[in-house]
């Protein structure tokens, strides 16, 4: 790993609660939230070569579980962060036997399949979850009675969860279970004549991956202390991954950079247009057909072609 | 341990309509070096691929070391001592030498479970893994990626993860294809110098090349067991010849 | 009774529709190994284009509609296979998401140029007056979908096993290498299965018009439908596609009229037990 953009980028995100305003310390906040989630997507796209279009599920069900278990039933935030991933974890379990069955296109398929029909659970149950009109009326937890509700100290808190997040995934694909996954992915018939088990192996990864989604949803609904199906929807698991893929899949860190890519365009473009699907379909479009291995690793061959320039 | 190393009975695979394997039969003993031979489309790599588990049979069974294991699937299998190579390189060709073998190793301990430690904190599977490229002779090229070296070295590199793993019997599917003469003889060098622990099976399709390696021989066409026997026996057999030059 | 007997009418009839877009969605599956997402999308264009063209003219049929709307979607997905998908030859998770992006801008296209309203799709004059048939009452419309359905799985049918248009795109389907090293013109079956299957979705938007009206949201609607089918069908299965449709069908249906709110999970259910079960769905012949 390049240790100046590391060294670059790290003391970077220390600097938004000094140099800016609320608004963009509220905006770099959302962006350490679809960093995790890309991230958690990563671990099964680049690294698991496993495609999902229905990562959105783990988001989704980890924040509507919290903000149910919080406002109908009055639990506190810890114990409602302890019910709610593990709720989410458990369903990644069973989503993950189900959808492992297939490989490639069937496995997109079927988790496609899967987190639309949570999607239309979300609308259509609304006694539960109020359908169309989403949770309102939220509130962030006071960690060790911090309060969370100003956008430094949320900030601060995000970037700690993002942190433990990144190091914590970094460390995984890392270790001798992540060579045996990358392994998988790229030959699984030798990789099982060897002695590994690559259901396991992807099952395992998907159930990790499951998590850190759902962490990423705890964060998303104490930031917007509101939850609609939409977070549920394909285009919140596409944006997703628009992100890994833009920013470079099976990289470290390309995918929180495509991750925050896809969110500033979404803010600004959002500002001037009236149609974010569209673009976001362009931009696939665009990534897929001039970018297909995303930003980074295209970065990093620039700055290993400038250094092999020099004498 | 007495028993055979490998049972095939009455093995059948079909494709819709085609029958690949029909009945085939045979038994390896413990430290046999067995070949198979058959012209092109004889149903080798498909017994070899049932045999590891790649392909289920239709019916039929197969025992390692006296165990049923029709069932099992192919990682199970590796665990009991099952090793194979392949006709096309399935190798990491972005990885190091080093990282190929060292990867085979990981495959049968338990540390290939540890999510904390990367595979450089256990020294010990990387002095297994240039012990294994040095005993193919390519300790010298250890840290070089795979896509450097030419294919006969990576044929090299096949055969040394396989071995690495010291299996208890050893699956060799076309070990010389597409080889100089020169990486010819080095690699049946090597392959002759396989201890007798290992009970080594081979695929070859042309008949001449491996006999030498060979303590038994049996011989397939369109699917089916034509002979089977002693090296010698079998060369001689008359259904021998009228399969290679009859075709 | 006539409750069951209506919604046993409008399973057949929704069955019919999802055989009319899910087949053109297992046809590309099976020979381009595409999982084409653009598909619900193609739909809600056919409806879309029926719906105001028949507001603004009076005098158009819906026949004449779903001939047009069939041709006009069966060449923007020419145009789209053509000059996208080709160029990702060898890259189908990129095929994959292309469609997927292809998706949300017709999608957005749809809410930009008609608007978020709901625009309802007139029923043909001759169709409106309801049959009487052993005492009960049934909309015609909805007999005559169903009548199409079974007749397109009828045409579908013989260009698949009679023509030789149909023999390429079997052998396509079953071994893309050989029929290519045969001589088949792999690319252009490509091109001409993909505008089929669009086609048909086109025109399957149409004939749903009545229905379902033209909605934005009706592709995220329809869309996990055909996926259900066809992963509980079996890819590049035209029987699976068919009987998929009509239990989905069934299922959808009374599961609304029954548990609406649970509509989605008794949707889900024998997808699992398919998947677990049979991963290659109940008649396919094709790995996913």
């Amino acid at each position: 790993m390049n240790w100046i953009a590391a060294a670059l980028i790290g003391g970077s995100l220390l600097l938004p609660p000094f140099l800016a305003g609320d608004f963009y310390i509220n905006l770099a906040s959302q962006i350490l939230i679809a960093a995790i989630f890309a991230l958690s997507l990563n671990l099964l796209v680049g690294f698991g070569g496993m495609t999902s279009l229905g990562h959105a599920s783990y988001l989704g069900v980890a924040a509507y579980i919290s903000a149910l278990v919080t406002s109908r039933y009055g639990f506190g935030h810890g114990t409602a962060a302890i019910i709610s991933i593990s709720g989410t974890v458990a369903m990644a379990a069973f989503f993950g036997v189900i959808a492992l069955r297939a490989t490639g296109l069937g496995f997109l398929m079927i988790t496609l399949a899967l987190s639309q029909v949570l999607w239309g659970l979300a609308y259509r149950m609304s006694n539960v979850t109020n359908g169309d009109n989403g949770i309102t009326g939220l509130t962030r937890p006071a960690p060790f009675g911090i309060s969370l509700d100003n956008p430094v100290s949320f900030y601060w808190f995000a970037l700690i969860v993002a942190t433990i997040a990144f190091l914590a995934i970094t460390v995984f694909v890392s270790s001798a279970f992540g060579s045996s996954l990358k392994g998988v992915r790229d030959q699984p018939r030798r990789m099982a004549a060897l002695g590994f088990n690559p259901r396991l192996i992807r099952w395992i990864t998907f159930v990790y991956a499951g998590f850190w989604g759902g962490v990423s949803g705890l964060l998303y609904v104490y930031y917007h202390k509101y939850i609609h199906p939409t977070s549920l929807s394909i285009t919140s698991s596409a944006e997703a991954l628009l992100g890994v893929i833009a920013g470079g899949a099976g990289t470290l860190g390309g995918p929180a950079v495509g991750a925050a890519l896809v969110l500033l365009l979404k803010n600004y473009a959002s500002a001037y247009l009236e149609r974010w699907n569209m673009l976001l379909g362009l931009v696939f479009l665009f990534i897929v057909l001039v970018m297909p291995a995303g930003i980074v690793p295209g970065f990093s061959r620039l700055t290993a072609a400038l250094r092999g320039k020099s004498p | 341990m007495t028993g055979p190393a490998l049972e095939v009975i009455g093995l059948r695979k079909a494709f819709g309509g085609l029958a690949v394997t029909q009945d085939v039969s045979l038994v390896v003993q413990l430290g046999e070096r067995r070949l198979i031979i058959g012209p092109n489309g004889a149903g080798k790599t498909t017994l070899f691929n049932q045999i590891s588990g790649d392909l289920r049979p239709n019916s039929g069974q197969i025992k390692l070391f006296g165990a049923d294991i029709t069932r099992l699937p192919p990682y199970k299998r590796a665990q009991r001592g099952l090793s194979r190579t392949y006709q096309i390189i399935t190798l990491f060709a972005g990885d190091t030498l080093e990282h190929n073998v060292s990867l085979g190793l990981l495959g049968l301990r338990p540390s290939r479970w540890q999510t904390c430690w990367p595979m450089s904190h256990y020294p010990d599977i990387a002095a297994e893994a240039r012990r294994a490229l040095d005993a193919v002779g390519l300790l010298q090229l250890a840290d070089h990626p795979i896509s450097d070296i030419a294919y006969g070295e990576r044929r090299r590199v096949e055969l040394a993860v396989a071995l690495a793993q010291r299996p208890r019997i050893l699956l060799l599917d076309e070990p010389l294809a597409g080889l100089s003469n020169v990486e010819r003889s080095t690699v049946k060098t090597l392959i002759a110098s396989i201890p007798r622990e290992t009970t080594v099976v081979m695929i070859e399709h042309d008949m001449d090349t491996a006999l030498d390696l060979a303590d038994t021989v049996t011989l397939l066409n369109y699917g089916r067991v034509i002979v089977d026997g002693a090296r010698d026996v079998v060369v001689a057999d008359e259904r021998t010849r009228e399969v290679y030059l009859g075709t | 009774m006539q409750f069951w007997i209506i919604q046993g009418l409008n399973s057949l009839s929704l069955g019919g529709l999802l055989f009319l877009l899910s087949s053109g969605f297992s046809l590309i599956f099976g020979l381009m190994r595409l999982a084409n997402l653009t598909h619900g999308a193609f739909f809600m264009l056919g409806t879309y284009i029926a719906a105001t063209a028949l507001r603004a003219h009076d005098g158009l049929n819906l026949w004449v509609m779903v001939i047009a709307a069939g041709f006009a979607v069966a060449a923007l997905g020419g145009l789209f296979e053509r000059l996208v998908l080709t160029r990702l030859k060898t890259n189908p998770l990129g095929q994959v998401l292309v469609t997927l992006g292809m998706s949300f801008i017709i999608s957005d296209a749809c809410l930009m140029l008609w608007g978020g309203d709901s625009i309802p799709v007139p029923t043909p004059q001759n169709l409106q007056a309801p049959t009487r048939m052993f005492g009960f009452v049934f909309p015609t419309y909805r007999l005559v979908l169903v009548g199409l359905a079974i007749v397109a799985a009828i045409a579908l049918y013989f260009l698949l096993e009679r023509t030789r248009l149909g023999a390429m795109i079997r052998a396509g389907v079953d071994d893309r290498q050989m029929a290519r090293a045969v001589g088949i013109p792999v690319s252009n079956l490509f091109t001409i299965v993909f505008c089929l299957g669009a086609g048909i979705a086109g025109a399957a938007g149409v004939l749903g018009g009545p229905i379902l009206s033209a909605y934005p949201g009706l592709d995220a609607d329809m869309l996990p439908l055909a996926l259900i089918v066809v992963i509980l069908g079996g890819i590049g299965s035209l029987l699976g596609a068919f009987v998929g449709s009509f239990v989905i069908g069934f299922i959808y249906t009374f599961g609304i009229a029954l548990f609406p709110e649970l509509a989605y999970i008794i949707l889900f259910l024998p997808m699992i037990f398919v998947i677990a079960f049979r991963p290659q769905g109940l008649f396919g012949r094709v790995g996913a």
